[in-house]
């Protein structure tokens, strides 16, 4: 058996019927166990709703419950007999963008909903621009409550094109749609009865078929050195390992690496696991590579070819998710900030603009970025960082902000070319 | 040897790797807990993978109740010694002993919230700042939020409305003195997936995972092992049955499901069909309220 995992990342406006889809996809691919389906029937009884509420299956913590709503990512599994999805679940309201960051940044899939009868909007807007911005590689776009349009495919239509014209916004590759009822089933892992008129792939079908196996780099060799490997045992006295996971392309044993920031040059003498060596590696593996020759290499550093090197720099562009509460981010604030292995300390130089999610216009000059905004900056690090273009390399491309007395995570960031 | 996995088990099994290393680089004393369970056996093998040809680079601490069951105590220190690793025994016995807190009474008494005062004073004294645990998102509703790296506070407390942005694959285990990261490799992992990880790697597991004949008696619909740690109660008679645990904690606490698998095959076709989740089915203590775990995590357990 081989399987395939899929990240994928929901969201919807509130009351679109995104905590109604997911529990149907669980339930429908029988993920859903007879204690929680217990819970739900009784929590369902307890609110005097008259239907067994599948949204209530992804509900998380108590406090949440209390107020009736779901305030922070949340992580759900299920399978088919061909792929095994990782869900996050970010709800459409309070901090959805800093929510929808999150649970995007890993994702290969943005499933998104539309209430049939509203169409495309504002939320649809911002929420297709985050996943756009995140770089998932593949869009669904779930035009829901089918049934309360009378299935008409007149009216699927409509939102299909309302939302096609607004795509070209976007840096979205791969669109598709699908009209569906969460609450009643229909496209969701069974065909629909009442909507003949739609040939094209149910949800699940759709999860299953998007092909997601080239969604890494294959193609630059990115290796960010995480852990230096040094047994002191018997048999391995001289052994020296680089251990980390590989971010780009294809590493083989005999291939030409360069090291940064060293510019040293070598060759791959061996690519070792706990399960014995191996004749390549590529992303996302973990592995361990011993080099030719005896350098001096630490966490943080990175291996790539000699002809095919990331940009090693001190200025970093880059558009921001600011995420925190309380004072955002301003031009001359210092952080940490961590990219791949490598930590330094980063200020900013200049705010260049900040976009507004919902109609992605730029307001240029901003004296601060506050939570849930994203802009545009520019900043000047301590040590110079080896970085590709976000779009090339999601994770050679991305770095965190860090306070640097609350050591909270304040920041995400997305490594872009030059402002122009 | 040759293992030959799934891809999604690769991928998890790669994912974890990199979290186990991460935690590690980052921090100054990291420690793994572990309790002779099969989620806590699959950590430490893929910490042992993370680190090879290295040993371990941390110790173990197992949080002792006093109410185990013996084959796990037996499998734990055949384990410990097998790594040649170090072991660290936080006691719930010492703790009752010194005071510090008390013993539960009648007969749902149990000493799994106990377990929370000697972990913590253990991290606090042994000055552990990265502290893996074995806990999936699957398990559990207040499991499905936390982050991977989950910040703990001076202490020991998780705040669930005030957690980190987690993104892509950077983590930040960035604290103060004093404070601490739990840190779970295995959070995205299911217990089907787990289960074929063990088989494939052929993991030694504590020999309750498999059908066994026991003395059992029913309680609340669940069959709860016989020993001198539980109190039973009127009507509660003991019979045989054959039987095994799909979770492993206190004696007092964990239930046994009816069952004849005694491979691991036939255990994962059974968790393939199963339609009761492993902590309904066998935590007498998650049933308590539906919250209970949020409840003890936010005081700092596991
Ligand atoms: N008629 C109809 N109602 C739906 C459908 N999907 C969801 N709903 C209802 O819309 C409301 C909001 O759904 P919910 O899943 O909680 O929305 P969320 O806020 O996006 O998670 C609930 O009352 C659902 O029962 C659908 O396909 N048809």
């Amino acid at each position: 058996m081989t399987t395939e995992l899929v990240r994928l990342a929901t969201t919807g406006s509130v009351d679109d019927g995104k905590s109604t889809l997911i529990g149907r996809l669980l339930y429908d691919s029988k993920q859903i166990f007879q204690d929680q389906m217990d819970a739900v029937e009784d929590a369902s009884r307890r609110r005097g709703t008259d239907y067994v509420d599948l949204a209530l299956l992804t509900d998380g913590l108590r406090a949440e419950r209390e107020q009736g709503i779901t305030i922070d990512v949340a992580y759900r599994y299920f399978a088919t007999p061909k792929r095994k999805f990782i869900l996050a679940d970010t709800p459409g309201h309070i901090q959805y963008t800093r929510n929808m960051v999150t649970g995007s940044s890993t994702a290969n899939i943005a499933l998104i909903l539309v209430d049939a009868r509203n169409g495309v909007v504002e939320q649809t807007k911002r929420h297709s621009f985050l996943a756009s911005l995140l770089g998932v590689p593949h869009l669904v776009l779930c035009v829901n409550k089918m049934d309360l349009v009378d299935w008409s495919q007149d009216r699927y239509n409509e939102v299909v094109e309302e939302f096609r014209e607004f795509a070209t916004k976007l840096d979205i590759h791969d669109l598709r749609f699908v009209p569906v009822s969460a609450l009643l089933g229909d496209n969701i892992v069974n065909y629909s009865e009442k909507m003949e008129w739609y040939r094209g792939p149910t949800v699940i079908q759709l999860l299953e078929e998007i092909h997601v196996a080239s969604d890494f780099n294959m193609i630059d060799v990115r290796f960010p050195v995480q852990y230096v490997i040094r047994p002191h045992r018997n048999g391995f006295h001289d052994y020296r390992g680089y251990a980390g996971t590989v971010a780009g392309g294809l590493m083989k044993p005999g291939d030409e690496v360069m090291v940064l920031p060293s510019g040293f040059t070598t060759r791959i003498a061996s690519i070792d696991t706990f399960d014995g060596p191996l004749e390549s590696a590529a992303p996302p593996m973990s592995v361990v590579l011993t080099l030719e020759d005896d350098l001096d290499i630490s966490r943080g550093d990175m291996i790539c070819r000699p002809r095919n090197q990331p940009e090693a720099t001190q200025d970093v562009d880059a558009m921001i998710c600011w995420m925190a509460e309380g004072p955002g981010m301003q031009a001359g604030s210092k952080y940490e900030i961590k990219h791949t292995t490598r930590w330094g300390r980063a200020m900013v130089n200049d705010l260049q603009y900040r976009l507004d999610v919902n109609t992605l216009h730029r307001e240029e000059g901003p004296t601060q970025l506050a939570l849930n905004e994203i802009g545009r900056v520019r900043m000047r690090t301590t040590t110079p960082f080896f970085v590709d273009d976000y779009r090339r390399n999601r994770q050679t491309g991305s770095f965190i902000l860090i306070d640097e007395s609350s050591h909270t995570t304040v920041a995400a960031g997305m490594i872009t070319g030059k402002a122009t | 040897m040759t293992v030959s996995h799934s891809n999604h088990v690769k991928a998890l099994e790669a994912e974890s790797i990199h979290i186990i290393r991460e935690a590690v680089a980052e921090s100054e004393r990291p420690v793994l807990l572990f309790s002779g369970g099969k989620d806590s056996a699959l950590v430490l093998r893929l910490a042992v993978k993370a680190f090879y040809p290295a040993r371990l680079p941390f110790p173990v601490m197992h949080v002792d109740t006093g109410h185990n069951f013996p084959e796990v105590l037996e499998f734990r220190d055949r384990t410990i010694t097998e790594l040649d690793a170090e072991l660290i025994v936080a006691s719930v016995q010492d703790s009752i002993d010194a005071g510090r807190v008390t013993e539960e009474t009648g007969p749902y008494a149990s000493r799994n919230r106990l377990q929370i005062e000697p972990l913590l004073a253990a991290i606090q004294q042994n000055k552990f700042d990265a502290v893996f645990g074995g806990a999936r998102r699957d398990e559990e509703k207040a499991r499905a939020k936390e982050r991977v790296f989950s910040f703990r506070d001076g202490f020991g407390q998780w705040d669930p409305k005030n957690q980190r942005p987690e993104l892509w694959s950077l983590y930040n285990g960035r604290h103060r003195q004093g404070e601490h990261v739990r840190v779970f490799p295995i959070s995205n992992w299911t217990e089907l997936d787990v289960w074929q990880y063990i088989r494939d790697e052929e993991v030694e597991l504590p020999t309750i995972y498999f059908s066994h004949l026991r003395k059992v008696f029913e309680r609340d619909g669940m069959l709860m092992a016989d020993s001198a740690y539980i109190e039973r109660m009127d009507g509660e008679e003991v019979f045989e049955a054959e039987v095994r645990f799909r979770t492993v904690g206190d004696m007092s606490c964990t239930a046994a499901v009816e069952s004849p698998a005694s491979t691991l095959d036939e255990i994962i076709a059974e968790v393939a069909i199963s339609r009761i989740t492993e902590r309904g089915a066998s935590r007498a203590d998650d049933r308590t309220a539906d919250a209970a775990m949020e409840d003890r995590k936010r005081q700092g357990y596991f």
